[in-house]
């Protein structure tokens, strides 16, 4: 028995659910719609593991799940060392989500991370701490600033409503996932040019470390890793 | 284990003999200190945790910090310090590295002669490694910054260019950027006035960034002689030869290779063999953030290692954490698990 690890509500796993069903394998939820049992048809020897998205990462990387589906910002984010661990077996195509960088659309002198890096030495200087980028991809972010050369910056945490932490005075930038930018442009935001830190989408993750045969599921949905 | 203390114990005697005096510093540091000189990037590197009432707490990434404070809170000068114990450090990414290793160090706060006292730090490390046939490599971030001062171009290029010194690929992609004409930036699309940044702010940006549009570009030939100073490596001797002639085209930075002629000096008096050591005019740009002047460090021929040894002088670090007064430092570490290794390596 092999454990297939999927988003456990909301449009993420219906559309995990259409992809698989649309290749043979029929997940559904089994019992009521409150309960987080799930049933697998069409293939033997799959047990579905309904569990939080950002939860799936961490069970892949400890063998607890064989396969599992959930973004790729968010296993670039937890796992430090993902190519060791996880291997990507398909680009599902739903759950598409850029990891951007943001500012205030009234700060008109800034479109690329090296106004940004620009301001942030003015800022420090003017305010005597650091310009705070608020965002709950800590390590993405970093490696990207570090990366791209910018400095006097601090990220502060938000795990969520982060595209008001600029008017709510938490935070000078924000970093967050967005698909179509409505929700910036409503918050009084600017996308960077060159701020596009990754680009995210649903993805089927086979585990290095688990121990189960996977060969029989992956030979049913017909996917060349 | 014990052959490790002893080595500790062993070293520390060396520098209190030098007339250290042995501190201790806290393992657990407050966060805020920290993040506020490092930035951002301390957090890849150090382990932070959370304490309710005392708010972010780090385990000590490095000694240099606690020792600067307690000696601007506290100390007179001249002083000279050792201390010895753990610092805590991950690799992100990278399990193969010890996250806890031993550091035993020696720092001089000392007004007196520069290239006295950094010939001092050199020779005693120089010394107390002699047994062990490293390599010595050294550098000085002062013949860069004096460089870059005596470019012909604005206060504010000179600032942005020192501010990236250690980010070697940033200040490149700014040395290209001003030594062409600058396209005037597009200019972003204007919005609700929200955050703490002020509108006045970004009027006073905007009219910068129009001066810098109209700026001469940074002269080619300065910039040649600048990208020519960065590429300078060899012999500590041969390295002097270079810079003296490099000095011709770069009168800017003839002061700085005085300097480092005195020193070179100084470090003969001081019993120093400067025909084995190795000098890189880029050296310690990557790794060792802090540092403004002369660096340092050993190594052993081994792959995987880290330096044995490091330091150099950071002046700057003493005037960011000493609220307003500030201090010459100079000092470094080194490492004992390796020294033990090679004393072990020795004995096979």
């Amino acid at each position: 028995m092999i454990k297939l690890g999927v988003p456990s509500k909301g449009r993420l796993m219906q559309e995990t659910f259409a992809w698989f069903s649309a290749r043979g394998v029929h997940l559904s939820k089994s019992g009521s719609d409150r309960e987080y049992v799930g049933r697998v048809d069409g293939v033997a020897g799959v047990e579905l593991v309904l569990l939080s998205a950002g939860e799936i990462p961490r069970e892949l990387a400890a063998g607890r799940l064989d396969m599992g589906v959930t973004g790729t910002d968010l296993v670039h984010e937890k796992l430090a060392n993902w190519t060791d661990v996880v291997a990507p077996m398909a680009e599902m195509g739903f759950g598409f989500a850029d990891l951007i960088i943001a500012v205030p659309a009234c700060w008109r002198d800034v479109t690329c991370l090296h106004d940004l890096d620009a301001v942030a030495a003015r800022f420090r200087a003017q305010h005597g701490f650091r310009l705070r980028i608020a965002t709950k991809y800590h390590r993405l972010v970093r490696q990207f600033m570090t990366a791209q050369g910018v400095a006097d910056y601090q990220l502060v945490d938000s795990q969520g409503a982060t595209e008001g932490a600029v008017k709510n005075v938490t935070a000078e930038a924000i970093a967050d996932i967005t698909s179509t930018g409505a929700t910036i442009k409503a918050n009084h935001l600017q996308i960077l040019e060159d701020g596009l830190v990754l680009k995210s989408q649903a993805t089927l993750w086979h585990s290095k470390l688990a121990q189960g045969d996977c060969s029989t599921l992956i030979e049913k949905i017909g996917i060349t890793p | 284990m014990s052959r490790l203390r002893a080595e500790i114990t062993r070293l520390s005697a060396v520098f209190q003999s030098a007339g250290a005096v042995r501190i201790e510093t806290d393992i657990l540091q407050p966060a805020n200190v920290l993040l506020d000189l490092y930035g951002e990037d301390i957090r890849a590197r150090a382990y932070v945790t959370l304490d309710p009432l005392r708010g972010e707490q780090m385990l000590r990434p490095d000694f240099t910090v606690p020792v600067v404070q307690r000696h601007m809170a506290e100390s007179a000068e001249p002083a000279r310090y050792t201390y010895d114990g753990p610092v805590f450090r991950y690799q992100d990414g990278d399990t193969k590295r010890t996250a806890e290793s031993e550091q035993v160090g020696y720092e001089v706060f000392d007004r007196g002669p520069a290239d006295v006292i950094e010939a001092e730090v050199f020779a005693l490390f120089y010394k107390t490694l002699a047994p062990h046939g490293l390599m010595a490599s050294t550098g000085d971030v002062g013949l860069l910054v004096a460089a870059i001062n005596g470019l012909t171009t604005s206060d504010a290029r000179k600032a942005a260019l020192r501010r990236h010194i250690w980010r070697p690929s940033k200040f490149k992609a700014l040395l290209r950027r001003f030594s062409q004409p600058v396209l005037v930036n597009a200019v972003g699309a204007g919005g609700q006035q929200i955050g703490l940044r002020e509108s006045f702010d970004v009027d006073q940006r905007l009219v910068q960034l129009a001066d810098e549009a109209a700026a001469q570009p940074i002269p080619q030939i300065e910039i040649d002689a600048l990208n020519d100073l960065l590429e300078i490596k060899g012999s500590l001797l041969d390295a002097l030869t270079q810079l003296q002639s490099l000095a011709l085209r770069l009168p800017v930075i003839a002061s700085a290779v005085d300097h480092m002629l005195a020193r070179l000096t100084a470090l003969r008096v001081a019993g120093v063999d400067v025909s084995q050591i190795g000098f890189e005019a880029a050296y310690g740009l990557t790794a060792m953030e802090y540092y403004d002047g002369f660096v340092f460090g050993f190594y052993a021929n081994q792959a995987g290692w880290p330096a044995v040894a490091s330091g150099g002088r950071y002046d700057a670090l003493t005037r960011v954490l000493g609220q307003g007064r500030d201090v010459p430092a100079v000092g470094g570490i080194i490492r004992p698990e390796f020294t033990v290794r090679l004393l072990e390596g020795d004995m096979q």
